[in-house]
């Protein structure tokens, strides 16, 4: 079996093109990886116009609480590339052409209509938009962005308004100063005024009078009981809704794990599933087949070297990857022992596949296209979500990912990668079963391969 | 019964069944009744296309099937092969790189790797051109010259008629003769004279069609 290997190892030697790409191909995906998942995203280029003065400030109600409408624009720059326009019309020229995604326009009466909001006439505060819907990803970038940026500013609103609220809630229970036109007025207050008006009570002689008074004392007493119930509900009118998270299903490993998980397996099931199917493929194509299972090998043996070699350029590839990946992201080296076993069973499964590929299709370019048209759409249907289509369609698909050995090789990298993630045992379990079936399938397969 | 050293060329019309002969001779396919003895020592067998890697070398290709065989010095055999094939200068060339002449005697080379005492060739000279062809045939002579028994099919009637020391005649399955050329041509002057002092193949043709083939 060795001399086979060998064999194999110095043809793909020969072919200096598959050679290279063996070896370039696990590092540009280690390089391409590595840097989306280690930079931010890039931000939306977005033309932006402030109308709005620079001194305005957005008063909220009359006890003089500001916010400086200048630093809306620096947060929003913060989360967009923003590109300065003078006016409308260069941020409607910046969007046709394309150089921009969209335009936010902030209008100069902008800051008036908010400060509205706390008089009795609210006008309706806006904000302008100008996108172009020409490629419907960005768009959706855009429109969740600008989304974002609009809630957030308006929680930020309505959090002052609700906290000024509180202020002239307690103002009204408690009493104080407040201003008016810079004008000082001592208020009351209604538990001063429930307090004032008991204390009156005994000065007064018995009959109507009293009785009225009792009922006047009554009613502020209860006023101020039911504003104090008041005070915490207003605080809560900006974000009523809290969010309690609580993962009850399954563990989600970090996102930078799973995208080297999937990197990862991608590269071994190319190259292994590609590299055993091809080579197989080609002991037909060269002839050789015949004469090597007359008594020099056995068609297991020729199997098994097959696989063998599909683990060993497997494992070398994908090993290439993640110490590039290392570069980028730092790895749990401590965990290599469960990288070696989830590559090489993965790479054991994908290798019978590929096996199994090349038996049944037996020409070189056949089983090319054969492993390509397999391997690229099992890793797509693999990536899919529970609940991102329907359950009779994810059930499908449950199946058809299950009899091929890309998402079980995932799972298996994956939890290797990732210490707080599922255990290994069950994808290996899944593995072996695969390695098994595809060994048979293969073994079967290969009696066509000796037909004269 | 096939004595050693001694030349066979087995031929016929397509799908008489030549290389399926050759095949259960070789042990690759069953018969579907009759036997198959040998005398002694391995069947060689060497396929109408070269079944080698075109991708190695001359010698990194005997040198793996003397490996495979396995040979205790494989370097020795591969050796004694490419001397055997003539191709020692050319030992370090990507097969691939070779004419197909070439190809089929590293391609004889390998079958010959086993020691066999019989050796199985199936079309051996298609696709070669004249000068190739004759290097070939020299080959193989000395092959049996040296005690080798070969079996050889082939579509060239001239060509088995000029190598072949004895001819089996194929069609649909069927063993129609078995004997020299000279028996042949004698065989079409009893059933077709005016074809028997013409070329030997349209001796044979006629042969065929006195028997409705």
């Amino acid at each position: 079996m060795r001399w086979l290997l060998l064999k194999d190892l110095q043809i793909l030697r020969r072919s200096p093109l598959q050679a290279v790409l063996l070896i370039a191909w696990p590092l540009l995906i280690a390089v391409l990886v590595g840097f989306a998942i280690s930079r931010d995203p890039e931000k939306p280029r977005i033309a932006f116009l402030n109308e709005v003065p620079a001194d305005t400030r957005i008063n909220v109600g009359n006890s003089g609480a500001q916010l400086p409408a200048t630093g809306v624009s620096d947060r929003i720059c913060a989360r967009v590339e923003c590109v300065a326009v003078e006016d409308r019309a260069e941020a409607v020229d910046k969007v046709e052409s394309g150089d921009v995604l969209a335009a936010l326009i902030l209008p100069a009466d902008l800051v008036n209509k908010i400060n509205s909001l706390s008089t009795l006439t609210p006008g309706v505060p806006r904000v302008e938009i100008l996108v172009n819907q020409e490629d419907p990803v960005k768009a959706q970038l855009v429109d969740e962005r600008i989304s974002s940026l609009l809630a957030q500013a308006n929680l930020a609103i309505a959090r002052r308004i609700a906290s000024e609220g509180g202020r002239y809630l307690d103002l009204l229970i408690d009493g104080g100063q407040f201003r008016v036109a810079g004008i000082a007025v001592q208020i009351l207050g209604l538990r001063a005024t429930a307090q004032i008006l008991t204390a009156l009570e005994p000065a007064l002689p018995r009959g109507a009078l009293r009785n009225s008074l009792r009922e006047v004392t009554d009613f502020a007493t209860q006023a101020r009981d039911n504003l104090d119930v008041a005070g915490p509900l207003l605080s809560r009118v900006a974000q009523p809704i809290a969010v309690k998270k609580e993962v009850v299903s399954g563990s989600s490993p970090p996102l930078e794990i799973f995208a080297i998980a999937v990197s990862a397996t991608l590269t071994l099931a190319f190259v292994t599933v590609l590299l055993v199917a091809g080579s197989l493929a080609l002991e037909r194509e060269e002839n050789a087949f015949s004469r090597l299972t007359r008594g020099l090998v056995s068609p297991f043996a020729l199997l098994g070297e097959k696989v063998l070699l599909g683990m060993s350029v497997g494992f070398a590839v994908t090993l290439l990857m993640l110490a590039g990946m290392q570069l980028f992201v730092p790895l749990d080296w401590g965990r290599f022992g469960l990288w070696l076993l989830a590559i090489l069973a993965s790479s054991a499964a994908l290798a019978a596949a590929g096996a199994a590929l090349g038996a049944l299709a037996r020409e070189v370019r056949a089983v090319s296209l054969l492993a390509f048209m397999v391997t690229l759409p099992i890793a797509f249907l693999s990536l899919i979500p529970s609940g991102a289509v329907g359950g009779a369609v994810y059930g499908v698909v449950e199946v058809l990912t299950a009899v091929f050995p890309f998402k079980p090789a995932l799972r298996a990298i994956t939890a290797a990668l990732d210490s707080a993630g599922a255990g290994i045992g069950g994808p290996l379990l899944h593995l072996a079963i695969l390695i098994a079936a595809y060994g048979l399938l293969a073994r079967l397969a290969l009696r066509r391969f000796a037909t004269v | 019964m096939v004595d050693a050293g001694e030349l066979v060329a087995i031929i016929g019309p397509n799908g008489a069944g030549k290389t399926t002969l050759l095949s259960i001779l070789a042990g690759i396919a069953a018969a579907d009744g009759g036997s198959v003895e040998l005398g002694g020592g391995a069947v060689g067998w060497v396929p109408q296309q070269a079944a080698l890697y075109r991708r190695l070398t001359v010698e990194e290709n005997l040198l793996l099937f003397a490996r495979l065989e396995k040979h205790e010095d494989p370097r020795r055999s591969a050796e004694e092969m490419l001397e055997l094939c003539g191709l020692g200068e050319r030992r370090g060339e990507i097969v691939a790189r070779l004419s197909g002449g070439n190809q089929q005697r590293i391609n004889i080379a390998i079958g010959l790797l086993s020691r066999p005492a019989v050796l199985l060739l199936d079309e051996p000279s298609v696709g070669l051109d004249p000068r190739q062809r004759a290097r070939l045939w020299e080959f193989v002579s000395g092959l049996a010259g040296g005690g080798t028994t070969v079996i050889f099919s082939t579509h060239d009637i001239q060509e088995a008629e000029r190598y072949g020391q004895r001819l089996l005649v194929l069609a649909d399955g069927e063993a129609l003769f078995d004997g020299s050329a000279a028996a042949l041509r004698e065989v079409v002057r009893s059933e077709a004279p005016e074809a028997a002092d013409r070329d030997f193949e349209t001796a044979f043709v006629a042969y065929l069609q006195h028997r409705g083939h």
